[in-house]
């Protein structure tokens, strides 16, 4: 072919324009020059980071593949019954997860039953009551409850929370509600009330920055147009901005159920760690997070680790449904993706 | 003339009922903060309280003295979990921040959405799943527990908090920022890497800083992975010391000098927090960090 100076016409219509200074090159070396230009390091660079990316996909499917083969010993040998069958028993190698279902579901209950009000309350309070000045400090100290680990909740709880437990609130309770018999037994402090406690205190700061979050989201005019129909501030809040973030509230508190659900050291610590169902809240428990946190490295057998590793398996399928659950919930207030330009 | 609209004195007519609810739910909403804010309170005071005896020059500089024998300290425990934090960054961070490019540069499609749901759904896998799959991955292979399985869970957990981040402060930077560069014929993975990142730098340590704090004092999958050890430990293919596992195995052990020594570990361990935290926070708010905007 002739040179690109005087033949410029001739080059199909599709072909960049050679740099200034750099005009008269040949079309092979000006292919090679767009090639040096960027287009392998960017297809290079391109595949890297989608690595990183699919790296994430990878691990869920790892954790899922290293789960479901560690468990199957134990599948194979009990089934279905494993969850219904209520004998944990290592020394006869039989062994029956319902008690850790049992205290998983109802320690994360209790947590929600006190977190969610409080965690509501305070999420209004920062977004719609409080002065403007204290808006930042508040989100800012509710932030920090999420950053405390959970062992130091547990330590807490062991020397602070339990004795008072034992000393006033549950003789109190058992004085004034022990006819519903949910405070029966003796007052040890440790127990699955002293659980719901401490995991309440642990899931109400992620409630309550998702309701904040969903609350903010809800448009100005929703709150103005409720206000200019004579509301007072709580019917604004009510009707204007409640209603309107309802599903992202509730995604929020299906979330706290996750981190409950899962929550493994600050229980531990605390729950009594004895696999026994017990109705009185009183009554030391088990978790399924617990016995694994308790017997997995010293479990012997492969009978006894393969079904830690069920209970793990279970704990994982549930999390990953209330969580996803969860996700889809608050993304359809808050539309998921962070937008551009913010 | 007394054609005046009524509806202007809106206070009036507000009903005394509506107007009790009203105070009933702002004085609730008051006390619903109080009452978050008091564990709070509560946690940090007893912190100070019962940890500021037990930290002295001993319990920074000591290993652990058996059972009965008063003094020692958690020295090899210091060490040990910035040792197994520090394999756990060198995992994590490079691999998160990668998925966070990923997922704001060329996330925008099908794909992308299944990335950024499935860190979400990882995000929100309980620590001692991840301490299973690590121990299974790590310890098994290498026949004992080892600061590297710890370093593993940790990275594990690191990754899709660091991609969520940097994804998120990546797309703060102006479209116009991009295209600026590609106008220059700046190509596009220099683009993305001196330019979009750099300007995002604060934003992008940030989200690093947090992802740290979050697995800083992480017990659960380190329970079965780095498993603890009374001695200094510096290799990677054996058992090591952490703060949390050690602050767990003596606040539930019946002695009360160990009692002492988690109360104390547990003020070391939020003070590393902290500060880590908010040093970060007021460097990159103060534009000290470079690229920061």
């Amino acid at each position: 072919m002739s040179n690109g100076a005087l033949g410029a016409p001739h080059l199909p219509r599709s072909q960049p324009l050679a740099k200034p200074g750099i005009a008269l090159v040949s079309a092979r070396r000006q292919s090679l020059l767009r090639a040096g230009d960027s287009r392998i390091a960017d297809q290079i660079f391109y595949y890297l980071m989608l690595a990183c990316g699919a790296s994430i996909l990878a691990l869920v499917v790892l954790i899922v593949y290293e789960l479901i083969t560690k468990s199957s010993l134990s599948w194979h040998a009990f089934g279905f019954k494993f969850f219904f069958a209520s004998d944990w028993d290592p020394v006869n190698d039989k062994y029956g997860a319902l008690p850790f279902v049992y205290g998983t579901i109802v320690s994360s209950f209790l947590s929600l039953l006190i977190a969610v009000p409080l965690a509501i309350g305070t999420a209004v309070f920062v977004t719609e009551l409080s002065p403007r000045w204290l808006r930042t400090p508040l989100a800012f100290t509710t932030e920090l409850l999420a950053a405390i680990p959970s062992v130091i909740y547990g330590l807490w709880a062991i020397f602070v929370l339990v004795p008072i437990l034992r000393q006033y609130l549950q003789p109190w309770l058992a004085k004034y509600f022990g006819w519903t018999t949910l405070f029966e037994g003796p007052p040890y402090g440790i127990g699955m009330l002293a659980a719901g406690i401490i995991l309440a205190i642990m899931i109400l700061p992620i409630i309550s920055s998702i309701t904040r979050e969903v609350m903010t989201a809800v448009s100005q005019q929703q709150r103005e147009a409720v206000l200019a129909l004579g509301a007072t501030r709580w019917e604004m809040i009510r009707i204007g901005v409640l209603r309107n973030a309802r599903a992202g509230i509730l995604g929020g508190i299906i979330l706290g159920l996750g981190r409950a659900l899962g929550e493994t050291m600050a229980v531990t610590m605390v729950i009594g760690n004895r696999p026994e169902i017990a109705k009185s809240l009183f009554a030391p428990g088990y978790t399924m997070a617990s016995v694994i946190a308790n017997e997995f490295s010293e479990a012997t057998g492969d009978t006894y680790l393969s079904a830690l590793v069920e209970v793990g398996l279970a704990l994982f399928l549930v999390t990953i449904i209330v969580n996803s659950l969860a996700q889809v919930l608050v993304w359809s207030v808050t539309r998921g993706m962070p937008t551009r330009n913010g | 003339m007394d054609s005046k609209p009524k509806s202007l004195n809106l206070p009036h007519e507000i009903s005394f009922y509506r107007r009790a609810v009203n105070s009933l739910v702002v004085g609730a909403a008051g006390l619903a903060v109080f009452l978050v804010l008091l564990p709070l309170g509560a946690i940090f005071a007893y912190l100070v309280y019962k940890g500021i005896g037990s930290v002295n020059w001993a319990f920074l500089t000591q290993t652990p003295k058996p059972v009965g024998e008063p003094g020692g300290g958690m020295a090899n425990a210091i060490g040990g979990s910035v040792y197994i934090l520090l394999i756990a960054s060198a995992m994590g961070v490079p691999l998160g921040i990668g998925a966070g490019i990923f997922l704001s540069e060329y996330g925008r499609n099908h794909f992308g959405n299944f990335v950024r749901f499935t860190a979400d759904v990882l995000n929100g896998v309980p620590s001692i799943i991840v301490g299973i799959v690590a121990y299974g991955l790590v310890v098994l292979t290498q026949g004992h527990f080892s600061a590297l399985a710890g370093g593993v869970a940790l990275a594990i957990m690191m990754i899709p908090t660091i991609a969520r981040t940097t994804e998120a402060m990546l797309l703060l930077v102006p479209i116009q920022v991009r295209e600026a560069a590609y106008g220059l014929g700046v190509s596009r993975w220099r683009t993305t890497l001196s330019i979009t990142l750099r300007t995002a730098t604060s934003g992008v340590i940030t989200g690093v800083m947090l992802a740290f704090a979050r697995v800083a004092g992480e017990t659960a999958p380190l329970l079965f992975t780095a498993f603890g050890n009374q001695y200094w430990n510096w290799k990677a293919n054996q058992p090591t010391a952490a703060l949390s596992l050690q602050i767990f195995s003596y606040a539930i052990s019946p002695f009360d000098e160990w009692h002492r020594q988690a109360w104390g570990g547990a003020l070391i361990l939020i003070i590393l927090i902290v500060v880590s935290v908010t040093a970060v926070r007021v460097a990159a708010g103060r534009g000290m960090l470079r690229g920061a905007n």
